[in-house]
């Protein structure tokens, strides 16, 4: 997209693939549906707000919809009883679809080293970027926000309709 | 300096004592609390009786206990009811002794609404069985789970992944005709 001008009463014109154009738009409206289930929850709302200002990045809208978002944050400690409604939340978002775990809890199970916690979501869903810290810094989120626009922008686009990694077991009989 | 508690616990002993005798097995007052170690046998009666003698009208909370390896104790595991009566101001246990072959205990949901949660939650982490309970299931774990995890002999990273989601509509109906109101 670089190099293009605009004159008053001109036609500009801009050459480029599609592939490109799709790339840009998606890495910088990436519409975050925050799975919080702990304190992480809370540092993602200071994120979001005036301070650090998550919309510099263009993704401010936050989505309560698997529907209507492309990037899912788990954010916060996710149980046994909890892990087949977030793989069942992770599978009514619509490709293409992207997944920050936040935090410790997330990432490992964090100290909860027992028989109730999951050690880490990536036994459930396939993570893009893994944020660490208990909780993590405001800056972190946004650092990772940054990588995973580096990460849409270097990867071929995903097309509509066609999944993208199918490497996680499906330990669910109910999701949709 | 004597504790202010101390008179109002004397009385309970002995009033408890000359009620249910033999099936008081021992006192326990350490740090100043009282607990009494009742019979499993009579537990609902002594409940009963301090909630409608000694005005006992909250049970705060039900507790188990495994005693696996710990020399002192007589049996696998313990039930403790912590009760506290507002006018009176005195907090009470009452912990009972309960055997790994017979874990049948009386339900107090009779006595108190609180008894329903806590003792659902005791179920599904010792596998006490609370006969008399309106509806005696896991609480908190996954109703597809198995075994009782705060056993000494459960593993602690003894996860176990649950096929479906959880659904409270049950419950809610349940709640509607099975719990007394």
């Amino acid at each position: 997209m670089k190099g293009a001008t605009f004159t008053k009463n001109e036609t500009s014109l801009i050459t480029t693939r599609l592939d490109e154009v799709i790339k840009w738009g998606r890495k910088n409206s990436l519409w975050p549906l925050p799975f919080g289930t702990a304190c992480c929850a809370i540092e993602f709302m200071g994120v979001v707000s005036s301070y650090f200002d998550i919309s510099r990045f263009g993704a401010e809208l936050v989505r309560f919809s698997p529907r209507q978002s492309d990037m899912i944050i788990v954010a916060g400690t996710i149980n046994y009883k909890l892990a087949p409604v977030l793989k069942r939340i992770y599978d009514q978002i619509c490709e293409p679809k992207y997944v920050i775990s936040m935090g410790a809890c997330a990432c490992s199970g964090g100290f909860y080293d027992n028989y109730a916690t999951v050690q880490g979501i990536d036994q459930i869903i396939p993570v893009d970027v893994f944020i660490p810290g208990c909780p993590p810094r405001p800056e972190a989120i946004l650092d990772a926000i940054m990588k995973m626009q580096k990460r849409i922008d270097r990867e071929p686009a995903p097309r509509r309709g066609v999944e993208r990694r199918h490497e996680i077991t499906d330990k669910f009989t109910d999701s949709h | 300096m004597t504790n202010p508690e101390t008179a109002k616990h004397d009385a309970i002993v002995d009033e408890v004592r000359s009620a249910f005798g033999d099936a008081l097995l021992d006192v326990d007052r350490s740090y100043d609390d009282l607990a009494l170690v009742v019979e499993k046998a009579a537990v609902h009666s002594v409940l009963a009786h301090l909630r409608d003698a000694r005005q006992c009208d909250l049970l705060l909370d039900i507790a188990g206990v495994d005693c696996m390896d710990l020399p002192e104790s007589r049996t696998r595991f313990e039930l403790e009811y912590i009760l506290y009566s507002i006018p009176t101001d005195v907090r009470v246990r009452v912990r009972v002794p309960v055997p790994e072959d017979d874990m049948d205990v009386a339900t107090a949901t009779d006595l108190w609404q609180s008894a329903n949660w806590g003792e659902r939650e005791a179920y599904e982490m010792f596998g006490f069985n609370f006969v008399g309970h309106p509806c005696l299931k896991r609480l908190l774990t996954h109703h597809e789970f198995q075994g009782h995890p705060l056993r000494k002999d459960y593993p602690v990273m003894g996860g176990q992944w649950c096929t479906t989601t959880s659904d409270m509509t049950e419950d809610l109906e349940e709640r509607q005709g099975g719990v007394p109101k």
